[in-house]
Formats: structure tokens, C-alpha cells, sequence
């Protein structure tokens, strides 16, 4: 178990890690970026992956651009190599605090001291909190590549089994988050505290008073990708008075529309079972944000 | 010439002080002297050894489970920038590992187990070859560049397909069975069954699991040429038996080899059989005459390592009106895996299973056949328990569901049952000394009683079960009771040897093996009794082969039991030598003398005249010719220990109180309750944690960690994302009472206390997962129990 | 460019500096590099945390990282705590509470632990307990582990009243 060998390259600044992955790449390499290193270093331990050079970030973190959280109007924007950790002791926005209330959920502190949000949201795993949370508050990532920025929606973001739409050549410069949701709550069950979720559920709700007008379901583990799941959200947008008898019939309905995998892990029956728990959790958790 | 007249030698006043302090450190909870090293960071574990022209080790192993081998190609690997050297089997021309029984060939086929796979690989992970090289970096690249051709063979992965036997895992045994014993049918088994008022019939399986000591197994071999001698610093249980093992693989005298032990992470069973890996590095040390450390990484450790646990029993019991078991009838299967293990055999665990499965309870009649399967998947050593969590599962479900069939509470069919006088000689020839069985049930229910969970199980909509495992543990196992079970290499006895020094500084030596028990401050402890000495000038000696004749190491919860009663003996040979030299110089009789609880030997008539023993031992080794004629120079003295007959148990009832969550399955532990009888508890905090350490395991078995595999024999728990090592999240806290009948055969009274805690907690917990499901008509008998089975039982399937 | 790169970085207030090659890990250069071997490893991808040392004091697995990225950095590892002569509280706390027995996951342990003690000085038991589920032990059942730690954070709470 020691990785592969590589090359190592200190980016300075975003253009020059573009600039170097590039290079590296016309060179006939196959470089990829590191940032927290918390999932590309397990697997090129692996060996499961082995680029022939890294691009590390890490020397970015000097730019305020990339280490800051920055709330403007109705978004809140993270640099790309904001940590999990530093998000959980953020003061966030009401609007965006079930980011730091996710956080619990994502390893353990020492994975959370080093793993930052834009590593989450590319490595795409389906069971990620950040993806997750991408799909419920509309993240959007910006990335920039050889051919300038551009900004892709967290609804483009997800190709499944760890691909995501952000090229080889392209460094994430930051996430904006730009639906507020102040009665949100994520939840999910793992047989061991801090392991990726078997199944992981995340609703945000619209209130109005005590009754629900609309929302959001959002549920890893249940797919490739993180989905959303509109028979659910469509439960929540016919409204109703915020209570248990509601959360039910919104589980009820996410539980029916997912076709979860059967595998070594566990199977679909467990997997459908699961989702019908944790979204009734998340929705009163949700709704229990009321203040 | 009185003693003041030795020239020099001045006898102070001093107080008798004798009276009560004997018994001064044992018993107490003092801080462990291998406490400092180890939380400073400077304990020496075997991957901080470095020595200079140290090269690294890997091995290239086994992608499939069963193949003929038709080719290795090392020469991509030999040409990796880094890499030294590399073996194949026909390289190295080792010995086999070869681990026998004394029983006839209907009973056990012997088997061998190469150091390197030679013509078939028998499980993924096997090794096929040594790659040598400057660091363990490029020690990988070099295993990446082997190619190993194979034809792939059907592979055996569950005991339907090993007893189908449509392919062989060795040839000697045709139907893939390396051991079928019937130990016992005693007479009546088949009347009780047909007279009985109810028949309990239960299929308990466990999983097979990791013993998963937090430090993977590593060696360090280097070729000392001056002493002619291989140095092997090797993280083992056993250095003696790697001793024996690697002189006969490499066919060299064993003087040519030396074991030490260095500080061990960990070893849980699995570093108690000799591991091929540890004679390959010696091997190719001795060769290159260069050191050559090998670390085992945790994929090879989840993988190739020793693995164990994985049985099945299927027991029927019969039971009369009353309540009363009146027969057990069993057949136990166990798949070991692919070899058998040096020294103890593929046998150890169905024959521990069939000469203890009546367990704490009066069986009249009794019929067991044990048989050890080979499969194609990486073999299996003795964990913690041994058998016993299985069997003690397998029976204590039996009173369950005995105790459902007759409308009976659980406890009290227990109750009924259980073994209260002593010593008791069981239908399976087994003879228990005391223990507190009755008792310990008592306590544990009362505790739980008292609590007020039966309150909270009863009242509420919650799903909540109690369950309880009774149990005892052969802690001390002489050469005798080893001898029973056939073996051809008999562990037992224990040899101590201990010194003092110019100082009175005392170093004790045991051929039992510390790997976080603590012995280095227990030993001390008995030690420091016997010797009436502060215990801070004691100093334990283990792991060493060059410093003790023999020794069996740590398994099998020996150490305290064996090892510490030939300290003990041997420390009380050392006063007897003290005194006597004092006796001398202070020129009176011997009776004369005692040791004064302070470092000294006083005269009994005279308690102003006294000798320290710094000054006993600057006679016995400075100025000898002081000493009396009869008397040899220096202060040592050597003990052996074996226990007769049956030995020694230990006993236990754990209690837990569980929640089935309804939403998930999880099971969440509410309370648990560890009622235990180790004998005389030599350090307190010691027992507590051992207690609590394999209660820790036994839930991790219970509920949460599996080596599963493929249909092909490929393991699917390869690394710690799928192999589930419980965290402090998910362990309980335990609470502990002590009860106490002192072991009349152990020179201290102690019994062992190594094990119990694993030993009980999967039956404990099973029960109390089945008490929670118990209107749901579901009864589990599988561990460990997936939050997937429970919620399915909670909901009428899923 | 496999070449070995020059990393300079303070190691328990030292500086040094060492040629490493790009993929050694910083626990493989913290030990067999530096002869800080009282860090350990035991899984080498994150879950074990037997390898947690203070990286710009925060705790973080020497596994997950590559010795280059630790450029410039003040690491810390267990054989900071003591002074060479007496034991920190924290380490004597885990001896008076027997929360050691092989003593192999012990220095993560007490680095993780300092980790969360100077985030959290007002952890509660449960706060403490979630902490720790970071790490593994497989010897002592982690009871004794959490009394160590909350023992050490009420003491310390008491000194700096
Ligand atoms: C024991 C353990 C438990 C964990 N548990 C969880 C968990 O429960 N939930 C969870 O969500 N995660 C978990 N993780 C993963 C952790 O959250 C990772 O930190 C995160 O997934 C990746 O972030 P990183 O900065 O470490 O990315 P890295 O590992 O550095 O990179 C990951 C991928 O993203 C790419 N990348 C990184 N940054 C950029 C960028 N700015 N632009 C373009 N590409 C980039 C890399 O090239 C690589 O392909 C766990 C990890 C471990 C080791
Ligand atoms: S060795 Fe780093 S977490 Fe296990
Ligand atoms: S003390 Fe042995 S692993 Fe924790």
C-alpha cells in the first residue's frame, strides 16, 4: 500500500495550475490536482488511482479567494479549498446554516481538518454531504480551464460513479450556493459514526407559518450520483400542515420513486426502507429549524 | 565472627516489619510500568527497528483464490529501479510448515503449508514470492511488475462446496475435511431425546472475523555473523515457537536462530501461530546477510492475514419438565481456511468446541462431532476465545429458546442448570474448580433488575431486549490438558528466571509473551510481594530466546495463571537464597531469618540485626568467598510451572439491555453489565480493561465486522471502509463487578482473565437483540446481525 | 521529476529539512525519515488515525499526506507532549485511567485528543466522546480513553478558572 510514483508540482496561482495541468497533460501525462488530499490519497495508495503528477493547490491557500466564505445577498460563495471543518465552525447565514450542521456528518475532524468542499464536489461521491447539498441549496461551481471560467450548475454537476462535469484540465475556484433555505436539515445512517452514509437523505422545506408550501428532497446512496427526488418535492408543494402525517407521505413517496442498487453493501429492499426513515427524519429535523 | 564483623557490612536497627506487607503490591491498581515509553513515544514497536543496509520486503501474492500455478516471472520485478532481489518458492527451497496431530488418519489429515506457494495458490493473498528492495515504495513496484500465470480452479468458499468437494484444496483430503472427531457419545443421548418434554433444535453460525490487533504483524531478520546467528525481531505471541519453526524450515541448528520481541501492538491470537512470512524474511536475511524488515500492510492484513471464527453448530438439547437440559447433541463445522496452523493445527477450534461446548451447565448426556473444513481462503489461527464465544453462543441461545419452549424467564432456566458445586467433573470429562457461575448470574440480573430495565422494556413502545450469556473460561491450561487434545507440540508448562544484581535491582524473565497486558507491571507486582521489595525495582524480561530455554509465550489466557506462578516460584526460590545467605553472615539458623517488607532480611529473635539485600548480594557476588560453602555465588534462582489436570476457569455473566432502532435496524447498546470471577485480581484496572477490551471485540463480532468473500474466493472486505472496526460510538461503556474465588492450583490464586470479555458478549448481545425482536415471531442465530435482518424482523420482511 | 524534492518544515519546533521523494507520506518521513517513531500507522488510508499528528495545530491523519505538502508547516506528534521528564497531564491522565494497553493507537489518540481540547477547552463527555470516534483502539473498549480525555479537560478547565 504506497503509492505509485509521480511528479510533483507546487501551483502558485489558479492560472499556473491550469497552465501546468495542461502542460503536463500535452506532455502525454496525466496529472490531476490535489487539494485536501483526503480521497486521492487513499486511492492512489491504492494504486487505485495513479496520475503521473499532481498539481497541488495547497500553496493557494495564501489567496484569501480560495480559503474564504463570503456571504453577498442570497448566496453564499466558498472558496475551493475551504475546509469541512472550517465550514462547520463557520457563522453562516440562516439560510445556509444546515452547511455547517451537515458537517458533522462528513469523517472525522482530522479528515474534516483537511478535506476541502471543492475536492467533495468533484470526487462526486453519491453519498458525499457536499453533493448532496450542492443539489439542495443550488450550488454552482466555477471552474476555470484553458479556455476561461465557466459555472456549472450543481443539476450538471453529477455524471455518476465518481465523474463529474469538471474537465481533467480544469481547477474549481469556488462554490456559490445560491438557494437560502433556512428550514433544511440533513441526515443519513452509517453502521459506524463518521463513514460514508449508506443512504443520506437532505430536505429543505418552504414554510409559511406551520404549513409547507414547497421544498426540496435531495438523497444519496440511492444511484450513481446524488439524485433529487421530484415525486417527493411535489408531495411538499401540494403543501400541507407541517407534522409527521406530512413527512410520511413525502418518505412514502421518495421511497417509491428510488430504485436503488442491489450490492455487496446491502440491498435495494434495505436501501428503499432507509430512505423512507431518513427523509421523514430530515423533514422534521427541517422543520424543527423553525425559529 | 558475628555479622558486624564482616568487614564493611554494617547491621542497622530496624523494626520488624513483616506483619501485613505481604501482599502489598498485588492487588493494587499501580501505575504500569510500561506506561512511560509508550506515551512518549519512545516504546519500540518492530517498524521503528532500523538498522543500517536494512532492505525491504513484500510479497507478491495471489489475485485468485484457487489456481494451479504454471509460471512466475520475476524478471521485470528484479529489473525496478530499488529493487534488490526476488524469490519464488524453487529460489528459496524452504521447508514446508507442518502442523501436526497425534490422531489416526480417519481423525486428521495432515497437511503442509509451503513458506511460498509453490504449484497452487489456495487462497488470494497467498505468497508467491519475495520482492527485496531499497524501500517499501519500490518493494511495491516490484510486486506490481510479477507476473504469475495460473490456471484458474473452482474454488471452495462455503461448507456446502467444500463437503461437495467437486475440487480439493490439498489432495490428502479428499473431501476437504482436515479433522472429524467424535469426541463424546456418552450413554443415553438417544433415551433423553425420545423421553424428552421439549427438544431445542438451533443453527448458530458466526462470521469469520479479523483479530485485528492494531499493529499489523511485521519482522526484521538480520544475519549477525560473529554470533552465527540470525537475529529474528519479530511482533509475535510465540518467539519461541518462530524459534523452533524457522531453525527447522530453514534445517539449520536452532542456536542459529534468535527471537526477541520487541514492544507488540496488539496480537489478539492471530500473532500466536508462526506466520510463513516471518521465515521467508529469515530466510532471504540469512542469505543476502543483510537486515530485511518486512511490515504487513492493512489490505494484507484484512486479506492474507490469520483470519478466524467462522463455524457453524447445529445443537440439539433435550429438556424435561422441569426445566433441566438432558441431553446435548452437536455437530460443529469450522472453516479454516486454507492451511493449518504452526503449531496448534486446523483442529484447535472444533476440539476446543467439542471438550467444553456443555459449558456452565450439567449435561448428563452428550454427543458432539467436530469437524475443521478447508476452503480457499486465508487460514485461520486462534483468536481471543477460541471457540468458546461460538459455542457459548451456540448454548446459550439453547437456553432461550428453551426457556420460550417450557414459558420459562431465561434466567431461571439457567438457574436450573447451572453447574454450583465444586469441583464438578462434567460428561465431558472435564473437571471444574470453583467459580461463582450461580452467582455471577444472580448478581448480573439483580443489577439489571434493579436498574429498572425490565421496567423500560415492558412499558415501552420502543423495541427493547435484555439478554443474558453465562459462561466459563479454561484459563489455565496445563501441558496435561493440552496433551488431551492430541497435540504433537504440547504447550504448557512456563519457565521464570530471576536475578538480582549488586544492587538489589531485580530483572525476572518468563517465556510468556506481553502485547498490552500488562504483564511487565503485574509480574512485578508478584514479584515485588514475594521478594518484599518495591515493585519500581523490578524488571520483567520477555521475548527474548536467548534469555530463557523455553517458553509457549501468551494465548489462551496462560500468562498470569502459568507464567505468573513460575515467577512466583521463582522469586520465592530467590528469598529462600536471601535468607539463607543472611542466615549465615547474621550466623544463626535459617528459621532465624525472615524477609522484613523492606528490602531486607531480619533476625527474628533479634530485630536489630538485619541485612539489606544490596548488602546480601555484595557478598553474593563481590566478596563470595563470604559465603557459605553450600551456598553458589550470585543471586538467582529458576522455576518452572505447569497446572495439573483440568486447570483452571474462569467465569462470567454478561448483561445487556439493547434498542432495535424501528426506523433503521441499528441495534443501539443501552446498558451492559459484566459480572466476573477471575480468581485473585492481581491489578484491577488491568482486569477491567481486559474485560472491557474483549467485550469490545465480542460486540465488534456480534454486530459489526465480517471477512466476506465472493463466490470466487475473493475478498470483499479488503480494507477498513468495508471491514467495520467499531469506534467509541459505537461501544458502550461497561460496568464491571469483581467476585473472587482464589484458584487453589495457581501460586497466586489468579486465574486468567484474558478472554472473557470476547467470549460473552455475542451470545449476550444475540439474546438481547432477540429479546428486542420477540414479538416479531423472528429468531436470529447468525452473527454479526446486519441492521438490514433486524429492521426486516421488525417489519415483517422488507 | 520523481526526483526527490527539498522539504523544509518544523517538526516539534525544530526545522528541518529532508529530500523526500513526491510520494512519501509525511508519516513514513515523520518515522523513517526523522526517527519520530512514536507516530503510527495502521491502516494508511485515514480510519485508524494511529498515524494523527497537529499539522498548523490541527489534528490531521500523516497518512492522508504527502510529505511535500507539509512545506513550511509546524508539525507536532507525540513526542512533544512530555518535557523529558514528566509526563503532560494528558499522558499521565491516560496512565492513572489505564486508557493504554498495547499502547500502539496511544500517540494518535493523545493527538487527536489535543487537538480537540485547545478547539473545544469546554467538551463535555459526549462532545468528547464523538471526537474520539475519529480514532480506533483495539484493546481497551475506549471507555478508559474518554475518562482520560474528559478527566484532563475538567482539570485543565480548574487551573485556568
Ligand atoms: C476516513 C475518511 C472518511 C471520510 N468520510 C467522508 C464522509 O463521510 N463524507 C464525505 O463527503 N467525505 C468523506 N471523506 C472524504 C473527504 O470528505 C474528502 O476530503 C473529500 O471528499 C475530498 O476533498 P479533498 O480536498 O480532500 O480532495 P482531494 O482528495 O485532494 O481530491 C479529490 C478529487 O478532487 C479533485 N480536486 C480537488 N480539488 C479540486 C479543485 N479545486 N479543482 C478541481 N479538482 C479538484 C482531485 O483531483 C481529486 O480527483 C472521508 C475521507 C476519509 C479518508
Ligand atoms: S495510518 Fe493513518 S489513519 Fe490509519
Ligand atoms: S491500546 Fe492497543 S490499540 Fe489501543
Amino acid at each position: 500500500m504506497k503509492p505509485a510514483a509521480f511528479t510533483y508540482h507546487r501551483a502558485h496561482d489558479v492560472a499556473d495550475a491550469v497552465g501546468l495541468l495542461s502542460d503536463l497533460a500535452a506532455a502525454g501525462g496525466d496529472p490531476k490536482v490535489i487539494a485536501g488530499g483526503q480521497s486521492l490519497m487513499p486511492m492512489m495508495t491504492f494504486r487505485l488511482a495513479r496520475p503521473s503528477a499532481l498539481v497541488d493547490l495547497g500553496p493557494l491557500r495564501r489567496m484569501p479567494s480560495m480559503t474564504t466564505i463570503r456571504a453577498e445577498g442570497d448566496h453564499l460563495t466558498l472558496g475551493a479549498l475551504v475546509t469541512h471543518h472550517a465550514v462547520e465552525t463557520a457563522a453562516l447565514p440562516d439560510g445556509f446554516a444546515v452547511l455547517a450542521r451537515a458537517m458533522r456528518w462528513v469523517g472525522h475532524l482530522p479528515i474534516r481538518s483537511r478535506g476541502t468542499v471543492a475536492g467533495s464536489l468533484v470526487h462526486g461521491d453519491a453519498t458525499a454531504e457536499w453533493c448532496l447539498l450542492a443539489l439542495l441549496l443550488d450550488a454552482v461551481v466555477v471552474a476555470e480551464g484553458p479556455s476561461g471560467r465557466r459555472e456549472i450548475p450543481a443539476g450538471e454537476l453529477f455524471h455518476g460513479f465518481y465523474a463529474t462535469a469538471v474537465d481533467h484540465d480544469e481547477v474549481v475556484v469556488e462554490v456559490r450556493f445560491t438557494r437560502p433555505a433556512p428550514h433544511a436539515a440533513l441526515t443519513e445512517f452509517a453502521r459506524r459514526h463518521g463513514d460514508f452514509a449508506i443512504v443520506d437523505a437532505a430536505v429543505a422545506l418552504d414554510l409559511d407559518g406551520g404549513s409547507v408550501t414547497g421544498g426540496r428532497v435531495v438523497l444519496g446512496g440511492v444511484a450513481p450520483a446524488p439524485v433529487r427526488v421530484p415525486e417527493a418535492e411535489a408531495v411538499l408543494a401540494s403543501g400541507g400542515v407541517a407534522g409527521d402525517a406530512l413527512w410520511a407521505a413525502v418518505a412514502d413517496a421518495a421511497a417509491a420513486a428510488v430504485d436503488p442498487p442491489d450490492d455487496a453493501a446491502t440491498t435495494a429492499a434495505y436501501r428503499r426502507r432507509l430512505t423512507r426513515t431518513l427523509v421523514a427524519d430530515a423533514c422534521r429535523d427541517a422543520a424543527g429549524g423553525l425559529r | 565472627m558475628t555479622a558486624t564483623d564482616v568487614p564493611g557490612l554494617e547491621v542497622r536497627t530496624a523494626e520488624p516489619r513483616f506483619e501485613g506487607r505481604r501482599g502489598r503490591w498485588v492487588g493494587a491498581s499501580i501505575p504500569r510500568h510500561e506506561d512511560p515509553r509508550l506515551l512518549t513515544g519512545r516504546g519500540r514497536f518492530v517498524d521503528d527497528i532500523a538498522l543500517t543496509g536494512m532492505l525491504h520486503a513484500g510479497f507478491v501474492r495471489a489475485t485468485v483464490a484457487h489456481a494451479r500455478v504454471t509460471g512466475i516471472d520475476l524478471s521485470a520485478t528484479r529489473a525496478v529501479a530499488g529493487v534488490v532481489a526476488a524469490y519464488d518458492a524453487a529460489d528459496l527451497a524452504l521447508g514446508d510448515i507442518v502442523a501436526l496431530l497425534d490422531r489416526p488418519a480417519e481423525e486428521f489429515t495432515p497437511t503442509a503449508m509451503p513458506i511460498l506457494a509453490k504449484d497452487k495458490v489456495r487462497f488470494v493473498g497467498e505468497p508467491l514470492a519475495i520482492v527485496i528492495a531499497r524501500d517499501p515504495y519500490a518493494v511495491e513496484d516490484g510486486i506490481e511488475a510479477a507476473v504469475v500465470e495460473h490456471e484458474v480452479l473452482d474454488a471452495i468458499v462455503d461448507e456446502a462446496t467444500a463437503l461437495r468437494a467437486s475440487t480439493r484444496v490439498h489432495d490428502e483430503a479428499p473431501d476437504n475435511v482436515l479433522l472429524d472427531v467424535s469426541m463424546f457419545d456418552t450413554p443415553g443421548v438417544d433415551e433423553a431425546f425420545s423421553h424428552a418434554h421439549v427438544t431445542v433444535e438451533v443453527t448458530t453460525r458466526s462470521g469469520r472475523q479479523n483479530a485485528l490487533p492494531l499493529e499489523t504483524r511485521g519482522v526484521v531478520a538480520s544475519w549477525d555473523a560473529r554470533d552465527d546467528q540470525l537475529l529474528v525481531q519479530t511482533c509475535t505471541q510465540v518467539p519461541h515457537q518462530v524459534r523452533t519453526l524457522v531453525a527447522r524450515c530453514l534445517d539449520v541448528p536452532e542456536r542459529t536462530v534468535r527471537v526477541t520481541v520487541p514492544d507488540m501492538g496488539g496480537g489478539f491470537g492471530q500473532k500466536c501461530v508462526v506466520g510463513r512470512e516471518e521465515v521467508a524474511v529469515a530466510a532471504v536475511a540469512r542469505r543476502l546477510h543483510r537486515p530485511v524488515k518486512w511490515i504487513e500492510d492493512r489490505r494484507e492484513a484484512l486479506t492474507a492475514g490469520f483470519l478466524a471464527r467462522e463455524q457453524t453448530y447445529r445443537t440439539r438439547a433435550a429438556f424435561d419438565a422441569d426445566g433441566h437440559i438432558t441431553a446435548l447433541d452437536v455437530d460443529v463445522v469450522c472453516d479454516m481456511g486454507a492451511y493449518s496452523c504452526y503449531p496448534f493445527t486446523a483442529g484447535i477450534e472444533p476440539l476446543m468446541a467439542s471438550a467444553e461446548m456443555p459449558s456452565v451447565y450439567r449435561v448428563p448426556a452428550y454427543r458432539v462431532r467436530g469437524r475443521a473444513l478447508t476452503s480457499n481462503k486465508a487460514p485461520t489461527a486462534p483468536y481471543r476465545g477460541v471457540s468458546r464465544p461460538q459455542y457459548v453462543m451456540a448454548i446459550e441461545r439453547v437456553m432461550e429458546k428453551a426457556a420460550r419452549a417450557l414459558d420459562l424467564d431465561p434466567v431461571e432456566v439457567r438457574r436450573r442448570n447451572v453447574i454450583t458445586e465444586f469441583p464438578y467433573t462434567g460428561v465431558n470429562a472435564v473437571t471444574y474448580d470453583p467459580g461463582t457461575y450461580r452467582e455471577s448470574l444472580d448478581l448480573a440480573e439483580a443489577t439489571i433488575r434493579e436498574e429498572g430495565w425490565y421496567d423500560v422494556r415492558a412499558s415501552d413502545d420502543r423495541a427493547i431486549g435484555i439478554g443474558f450469556c453465562c459462561f466459563s473460561e479454561r484459563t489455565g491450561y496445563g501441558s496435561e490438558a493440552f496433551a488431551k487434545r492430541k497435540m504433537t507440540v504440547v504447550p504448557g508448562f512456563d519457565l521464570s528466571e530471576i536475578r538480582m544484581d549488586t544492587t538489589g535491582a531485580v530483572v525476572v524473565t518468563s517465556g510468556t509473551m506481553n502485547h498490552g497486558q500488562s504483564h511487565e507491571t503485574t509480574f512485578a507486582q508478584i514479584v515485588a510481594d514475594r521478594l518484599s521489595i518495591d515493585v519500581d525495582r523490578v524488571k520483567l524480561r520477555q521475548g527474548d530466546t536467548e534469555r530463557i530455554a523455553y517458553g509457549w509465550g501468551t494465548f489462551a489466557s496462560r500468562s498470569v495463571t502459568i507464567g505468573g506462578s513460575a515467577v512466583a516460584l521463582a522469586s520465592e526460590r530467590l528469598g529462600e537464597l536471601l535468607c539463607r545467605v543472611a542466615a549465615h553472615l547474621l550466623e544463626t539458623r535459617p528459621e532465624n531469618v525472615a524477609m522484613d517488607g523492606d528490602g531486607g532480611v531480619v533476625q527474628l529473635d533479634d530485630p536489630t540485626r538485619r541485612l539489606t539485600y544490596e548488602e546480601i548480594a555484595d557478598v553474593a557476588y563481590l566478596r563470595s568467598h563470604l559465603l557459605p560453602k553450600d551456598v553458589e555465588p550470585a543471586l538467582t534462582a529458576t522455576a518452572s510451572f505447569d497446572v495439573p489436570g483440568d486447570g483452571t476457569f474462569s467465569n462470567a455473566t454478561h448483561a445487556v439491555v439493547v434498542e432495535a432502532d424501528r426506523g433503521t435496524g441499528a441495534i443501539r447498546i443501552l446498558r451492559y453489565v459484566c459480572v466476573e470471577d477471575c480468581g485473585v485480581v492481581i491489578h484491577p484496572q488491568v482486569v477491567d480493561g481486559q474485560c472491557r477490551g474483549g467485550i469490545a471485540q465480542g460486540i465488534a463480532g456480534a454486530l459489526f465486522e465480517e471477512v466476506t468473500y465472493d463466490e470466487h474466493g475473493e475478498p470483499s472486505a479488503a480494507s477498513f471502509i468495508d471491514y467495520l472496526v467499531p469506534t467509541v460510538t459505537e461501544i458502550p461503556d461497561v460496568s464491571i463487578s469483581h467476585l473472587e474465588t482464589p484458584c487453589a492450583f495457581t501460586e497466586n490464586g489468579a486465574k486468567g482473565a484474558g478472554e472473557g470479555g470476547t467470549i460473552g458478549a455475542p451470545a449476550a448481545v444475540l439474546n438481547a437483540v432477540n429479546d428486542a425482536l420477540r414479538h416479531t415471531g423472528v429468531e436470529l442465530d447468525v452473527t454479526p446481525i446486519h441492521p438490514r435482518t433486524v429492521l426486516s424482523a421488525l417489519e415483517g420482511g422488507l | 521529476m520523481n526526483d526527490p524534492h527539498l522539504l523544509s518544515l518544523t517538526v516539534n519546533g525544530t526545522e528541518e529539512e529532508v529530500l523526500v521523494e513526491p510520494r512519501r507520506t509525511l508519516a513514513d518521513v515523520l518515522r523513517h525519515d526523522l526517527r519520530l517513531t512514536g507516530t503510527h500507522v495502521g491502516c494508511e488510508h485515514g480510519v485508524c488515525g494511529a498515524c494523527t499528528v497537529l499539522v498548523d495545530d490541527a489534528p490531521v491523519r500523516a497518512c492522508l499526506m504527502f510529505a511535500v505538502q507539509a512545506e513550511g508547516a509546524d508539525v507536532r506528534t507525540v513526542e512533544s507532549l512530555d518535557d523529558g521528564v514528566r509526563l503532560s497531564d494528558l499522558q499521565q491522565s491516560f496512565s492513572e485511567h489505564h486508557a493504554l494497553q498495547c499502547g500502539f493507537c496511544t500517540p494518535g489518540f493523545l493527538m487527536l485528543a489535543e487537538g480537540v481540547l485547545a478547539e473545544s477547552p469546554d467538551a463535555e463527555r459526549e462532545e468528547i466522546r464523538e471526537a474520539l470516534s475519529a480514532n480506533l483502539c483495539r484493546c481497551t473498549g475506549y471507555q478508559t480513553i474518554v475518562d482520560a480525555v474528559h478527566a484532563t479537560a475538567t482539570s485543565r478547565r480548574e487551573t485556568t478558572a
